[in-house]
């Protein structure tokens, strides 16, 4: 496999399966991703970095045909929402760009999807959900 | 309390203005809002600026260009909800009694093209997560998924407002469309196609506020809400990246209605007519139940009954909304209620709502920010 590199330090773990990188505070027991260094839902410091479960269910999902702001990578691409067992809902790019092909409650997994060649040609990746069970 | 009048209004057109900058665009609203009011040098004691993409005291810079200046000049920024946010924060300085007359504008020009933010942080842009039409879809794909939404339905919104739109000689698109024409323009996100959106452009509106009881056929000032999101919601106008799955989280906009019909004394079946935040032909619809319009799941129900087309039981975006206007952020909260205030004075020309007493104006946005504020006469 070439080297890549991630989109951003910290979102993720590499492994097969790969994991969202997320927090998880102890007061509350509510989840973050990314990771948080408060709790965004009771202010409280006491916040753990905890490896987030790589599959989930899909909750909305559309497709961006053009390229936002600061975007290099191809389009169109899978955008989406999914639900976490931990009880978290994931804004998140989805490998999957035709929104006909998805479906409500769709189980889901996480895979590093490519996104486009950084300054030194090496590949840059983003983490994505893919509907489960795919090639 | 001390009662609110709306003493005069004032809107520059919303569309592109080559050539006048933001300076002249606050300065046509502002003159036109204290000319109504019979306001002039020295006549107000505070001024409110809501802008986004103003920059440094752009309140200064149009208030200076009339010579108008030595009082408290404060901008304000709360998204597609500025104007609001400023009409509060005014309408509370003069019940507290700490002035008299205040001036509340609103400006924008939007820059041209993709909009970028400092809400996103660089790699979520280069990640592709910073693509807001797509926060649209996702938000409009759960209503349809929820309240049996149609694309059909949607591109009915658009249709009714730009058929009211093409009486308002202040918006920009001034031509009636067909639901097929709407349905056939580019899909920029699923459901959402490139005439379900409304454009970022510029324009200015201005009101002056004055402390006291309106006299007859004048307009009060009953209510201005500005809210933000509770933590945990990830769709309600909300945290971008993350949330609780929690569905009882209630939305910045119902919080400002249900604030805004406390303090004006009313409930939405007193409303004669409602200007809101229709960014997507979906976002309208979602306003229907988030304002209490109807209950949830009954948007598409009030939309075909024809409630929120003219001569319906409860007209909503008289004024063409935004969908017709376009959206230059600053002044779209106190362009909808310089709409209202016409309406409820009987101003409106083509567009009238006939007899209304009670009008509502709604933005949300950004922020999460959302605005409510109610004026009758
Ligand atoms: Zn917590």
């Amino acid at each position: 496999m070439p080297h890549t590199v991630p989109v951003h330090d910290g979102l993720f773990v590499a492994g097969s399966p790969p994991r969202l990188l997320g927090s998880r505070c102890r007061a509350c027991t509510g989840h973050h991703f990314p990771r948080h260094r408060t709790c965004p839902y009771c202010a409280s410091d006491q916040v753990d970095e905890v490896e987030l479960s790589p599959t989930g269910t899909l909750w909305s999902w559309t497709a961006v045909t053009a390229a936002p702001p600061g975007y290099r990578g191809a389009v169109p691409y899978g955008f989406g929402v999914v639900e976490l067992p931990e009880g978290l809902r994931v804004v998140t790019r989805l490998t999957e760009s035709d929104p006909s092909r998805l479906r409500s409650g769709q189980a889901m997994e996480l895979v590093l999807d490519p996104l486009h060649l950084d300054g030194e040609g090496r590949q840059v990746v983003v983490p994505a959900f893919a509907p489960a069970g795919g090639p | 309390m001390t009662s609110v009048e709306v003493a005069g209004v004032a809107i520059h057109p919303f569309g592109r203005f080559e050539g006048v900058t933001t300076t002249e665009l606050g300065v046509a609203a502002v003159r036109g809002a204290l000319a109504e009011a019979g306001v002039g040098r020295g006549g107000f004691q505070a001024a409110f600026c809501a802008t986004a993409y103003g920059g440094v005291a752009c309140g200064h810079r149009i208030l200076g260009a009339l010579g108008m200046t030595g009082m408290p000049i404060v901008d304000v920024e709360a998204g597609c909800a500025s104007g609001g946010a400023a009409l509060m924060l005014a309408a509370g300085a003069i019940r507290a009694g700490q002035y008299e007359t205040v001036v509340v504008f609103g400006v924008e020009k939007m820059p041209k093209g993709v909009i970028r933010s400092s809400f996103f942080e660089p790699w979520q842009e280069e990640a592709g997560l910073a693509a807001t039409p797509a926060y649209f879809a996702l938000r409009a794909q759960r209503l349809m998924a929820t309240s049996g939404v149609t694309k059909e339905d949607l591109a009915a919104v658009v249709v009714k407002n730009r058929r009211q739109g093409a009486a308002n000689p202040d918006a920009m698109f001034r031509a009636e469309v067909s639901p097929a024409e709407v349905l056939a323009s580019r899909l920029i996100c699923e459901p959402l196609h490139l005439w379900m959106l409304c454009s970022p452009n510029e324009g200015a509106a201005a009101v002056v506020l004055r402390a006291g009881a309106p006299g007859s056929g004048r307009v009060r000032l009953d209510a201005a809400v500005l809210r933000s999101h509770l933590p945990g919601a990830v769709l309600s106008e909300s945290t971008p990246m993350a949330g609780l799955v929690d569905v009882d989280v209630p939305a910045p906009s119902t919080l400002a209605a249900d604030d805004a019909y406390r303090e004006a004394g009313i409930g939405p079946g007193d409303l004669d007519l409602v200007e809101c935040q229709d960014t997507d032909a979906a976002r309208e619809l979602l306003a229907y139940e988030e304002l209490r319009l109807c209950p949830p799941g009954g948007a598409t129900g009030l939309l075909a009954g024809g409630a929120t087309a003219m001569g319906g039981r409860l007209p909503v975006n008289p004024s063409g909304g935004l969908l017709s206007k376009g959206e230059p952020l600053g002044a779209s909260a106190l362009g909808q209620v310089v709409e209202v205030v016409r309406q409820l004075r009987g101003d409106a020309g083509q567009r009238q709502v006939e007899g209304a007493t009670v009008g509502l104006a709604h933005t949300v946005g950004r922020g999460a920010n959302a605005a409510v504020v109610i004026c009758s006469r």
